[in-house]
Formats: structure tokens, C-alpha cells, sequence
């Protein structure tokens, strides 16, 4: 059994939360440039210009004033030993990087009394177990824009994939310029009512431009992207191409009688980073 | 070209811009997202003062990142504006004449600026760190709660907008996508 400091955990998503938020991943960049080429609207080719230009400053200014709220997956060697409490070194983890960082405190404590925590704490934490003896920490902000414009719908099964497909599409179009396009599709089909909705944000750490290994969903992904990019809203909503970067499907199993749908939408600030330890 | 225009607005500006025009905004602007309108409305409700002149202003829907020491402000990108649907239209009758957001607006807010002259900008979404370099200068105006709540006073310089709906109701977001579908229907 390894044994692991859980102040080793702390200081990971301390430099994560920071680093997450300062800089793109390059295939958030690269999907970006490409779409850039692809535009034909000169309006929308000058935004995408100006997007780019945002992530180039890089350095210390965050790259969204909305710095989210964290998102920590764990996933967990089942041979490792964390000496001490997983939950409270995750959130002092956000608390440090959050403070150190110059990151926005976005959180509130109860979703009604409205009252700011002032340290970004609690993260959302998943935890999952897997073989071996390390640990993945990925860390995700999410920002409310667009996490706002997200949703889930408990189809029937005789609504099969043009329903998937059709409330996807629909959901996007609803959403139009808030989620400050272009975005991120993250679905989650199948599973449960919750699992749906993990699924849909899990959609969202995959490498954008790595399609799903399942050639039915890659072939839907595909055509969706497709779909959304002829609706025409375009980056910030002013008309064009470039509605969307990606579309990212996720599946489980699920049960005789149901069709879960889950949307999770991301801006172009598709920000999360990962490392083990 | 962009056109330069200043902040406070007069009358006669905010008449003059059209909806899918792009602008350089100066001059001071205040920065309120939810709780900060909800605090405004609630001091006009019981009809005490405003904390900065209403009439001509601009409020640009904004709760910065914090400001690293020598830096005048943060990351500074708009919030999705109709959270703000609620409250505009009691500030707008007060002779607020320009918002600064991103994001659909309800009809109840089209109609209220459309009867005071008002217009909408949008600010690029998700471009924070680039906005954040026309900031010249903050200073806390009001603060009650943490500091993405509070209301600003904000210098900006050349501040890149785009007109999305004007003081004739005229929408971007609508004349926009159907111009860009338009064309592409007749390019195929």
C-alpha cells in the first residue's frame, strides 16, 4: 500500500485551480484556431480573432473574470493510502490556489440566504476508484454562463436518437448568445437521472477533437456539431458559423423504461487541467 | 471603424448608435451584477439616493477577479445579463441610458429602453483578460458583501463594445444570425 500526505493533494489543486485558470489547454487553442479558418461570417472571424488574442495575453490575469466554481475529479488507485481528510485537503487546496491566484470567489453558501463564502470553498468533488497506486486530480472551474444554459430531460425510449439528438440541438438553440458561444456540448445519455449529469460534465474533460471510440456516437457527434453550426448564432450570438467547438457524447447503461438526456454547456474557456501524483 | 464614444452618454448618442455597431468606449462606467441591482432597486423602492448619478450612466454587468496589487482590475468580461432583467427597467425610468452585458435581454427591458433611449452593448464573453486592459482606474463606490458584489466606479479607455439592441428596439442577435443564415442560403 503507498502512503500519500493528503498536504501533497492541498498543494496539487492549489496550483491546479491557478494554473487552470491562467491558461488554455492547447486543444482548447488548437479547436479554436481551426474554427477561425473554417469561418466564413467577418463579424464572427473578428471575435474568434479577439478570443484568441484574450488566451495569448496569458500570464497572470485569468483568462475569464468568472473563474468558476472548482471542479475536482479524483480518481483514486485503490493501492493508495491518504493519510489524513481527502474533502478538507481538496478544499484547502481551492482556497489557497483561489486566494493566491487572484481568482474571483464565486460561492455562496446556502443557494437561498445567498451569502458568500469568500474563499471559492466547498469544490465540487468526485471521487472514483480505480487500480494502482496513484492518483489523477483533475480540476475543471466551471463558470455559471453557461453552466446556467445546461439541462436534462427524462426521454422515453420510443424518442430513440433523433429525440437525443433533437433536444441536444434545441438546447443549444435556447441558449443562443448567455453561454457566450462558441461553446463546449458535454452530453451524457443513458444511466440514471444523476449519473446523466456526471456523465454530461465528464463529457467536458475530454480532449476537444478526440471523438467518442463508439463509431454510432462518433457519426452523432459529428452530425450534431454539424447541425448546431448551421443554426447560425454564432461567437457571442452576432451570427455566424462558429456556434459550437465540439460535441462530446458519453453513455451508460440504463434502464428499460427510461432515455436520460443531460446537456452540459461550456464557453470557449474550456478550462481544466490534470496531474498525477 | 469603430466609433469612439464616451460615458456618461448624452441623450443625443445613445439615439444615434444602431444595433450591430462596434464602438470604443471611455470615460467611467459602474460595475453591478445581481445582488448589486437588487441593492439599487431596494434604495429606490424606499426612495433614498443612489450611490453615483443615475442620469446618462452606463453599467457594465461585470464582478472582476481581484486586482493584483499596482493592477487597476482584474479579469473584467460581462455576465450574462438577463439575471439583470428584473431590475434595468426601474433604472432606466430613473435615466440610465447604457448597459453593458452579453446575452438576451426579456421584452419588458427592450420596451423600457426603447421609452428612455437607452442601448445595449455587448462585451465579448470569456474575454476578461483583454477587457481588463481597458480599465484606467476603480474605485469602490458601494460594498455591502464580498467583492464580485460590489459597485464600481471604473475608468476605461477604448473599452471594444458592440451596439446589440438600441434605443429602437433593433436586435443584433436577431438581425445577425438571420443576416449570416441569409447569406449562406444563398451561397449554397
Amino acid at each position: 500500500m503507498r502512503e500519500l500526505d493528503a498536504a501533497l493533494l492541498t498543494e496539487t489543486v492549489a496550483r491546479l485551480c491557478i494554473q487552470a485558470n491562467l491558461r488554455l489547454p492547447e486543444d482548447v487553442k488548437e479547436r479554436i484556431q481551426a474554427a477561425r479558418q473554417e469561418e466564413d461570417w467577418p463579424v464572427a472571424r473578428n471575435i474568434l480573432d479577439n478570443i484568441m488574442e484574450n488566451y495569448s495575453i496569458g500570464g497572470e490575469v485569468p483568462i475569464c473574470q468568472d473563474t468558476g466554481m472548482a471542479c475536482v475529479f479524483l480518481e483514486v488507485g485503490q493501492e493508495v493510502h491518504i493519510r489524513g481528510d481527502v474533502t478538507q485537503a481538496v478544499n484547502e487546496g481551492v482556497r489557497r490556489g483561489y486566494e493566491e491566484g487572484y481568482l474571483r470567489k464565486s460561492v455562496v453558501r446556502d443557494p437561498l440566504d445567498r451569502v458568500n463564502t469568500g474563499d471559492n470553498t466547498p469544490a465540487m468533488i468526485t471521487y472514483e476508484l480505480v487500480p494502482g497506486d496513484k492518483v489523477t486530480v483533475t480540476v475543471a472551474p466551471k463558470g455559471f454562463g453557461s453552466e446556467n444554459m445546461s439541462r436534462i430531460a427524462m426521454l422515453k425510449p420510443s424518442d430513440g436518437a433523433e429525440g437525443v439528438k433533437n433536444f441536444i440541438v434545441d438546447t443549444v438553440e435556447q441558449a443562443g448568445p448567455n453561454p457566450c458561444p462558441p461553446i463546449v456540448v458535454g452530453v451524457g445519455v443513458g444511466g440514471t437521472f444523476d449519473k446523466c449529469a456526471l456523465l454530461a460534465k465528464k463529457a467536458l474533460l475530454r480532449p476537444l477533437g478526440q471523438p467518442s471510440p463508439l463509431p454510432f456516437y462518433q457519426a452523432m457527434e459529428a452530425e450534431l456539431l454539424e447541425r448546431i453550426n448551421a443554426l447560425g448564432i454564432g461567437p457571442q450570438g452576432f451570427g455566424g458559423r462558429t456556434t459550437a467547438l465540439a460535441v462530446h457524447i458519453e453513455t451508460l447503461p440504463t434502464h428499460i423504461a427510461g432515455l436520460p438526456c443531460a446537456v452540459n454547456i461550456n464557453c470557449h474557456v474550456t478550462r481544466h487541467m490534470t496531474e498525477v501524483i | 471603424m469603430a466609433r469612439h464614444i464616451t460615458a456618461p452618454l448624452t441623450p443625443e448618442t445613445a439615439r444615434s448608435l444602431r444595433a450591430g455597431e462596434s464602438v470604443l468606449l471611455s470615460g467611467t462606467v459602474y460595475t453591478a451584477r445581481d445582488a448589486a441591482h437588487k441593492r439599487l432597486c431596494a434604495l429606490v423602492a424606499e426612495g433614498k439616493p443612489l450611490p453615483f448619478p443615475i442620469e446618462g450612466s452606463v453599467i457594465y454587468f461585470v464582478g472582476p477577479s481581484p486586482a493584483r496589487p499596482g493592477q487597476p482590475i482584474g479579469s473584467a468580461g460581462p455576465t450574462t445579463s438577463y439575471r439583470m432583467d428584473a431590475y434595468s427597467p426601474t433604472l432606466l425610468a430613473l435615466g440610465q441610458l447604457g448597459m453593458i452585458g452579453k446575452g438576451k435581454r426579456s421584452k419588458e427591458v427592450i420596451d423600457a429602453m426603447v421609452k428612455a433611449g437607452a442601448v445595449y452593448f455587448g462585451a465579448i464573453g470569456g474575454a476578461g483578460a483583454l477587457l481588463a486592459k481597458c480599465g484606467q482606474a476603480s474605485q469602490l463606490v458601494c460594498s455591502e458583501g464580498p467583492a464580485p458584489d460590489a459597485i464600481r466606479r471604473l475608468e476605461v479607455e477604448n473599452l471594444p463594445l458592440t451596439v446589440v439592441i438600441d434605443s429602437t428596439g433593433a436586435n443584433l442577435y436577431e438581425t445577425g444570425r438571420a443576416a449570416y443564415l441569409a447569406w449562406r442560403k444563398q451561397e449554397k
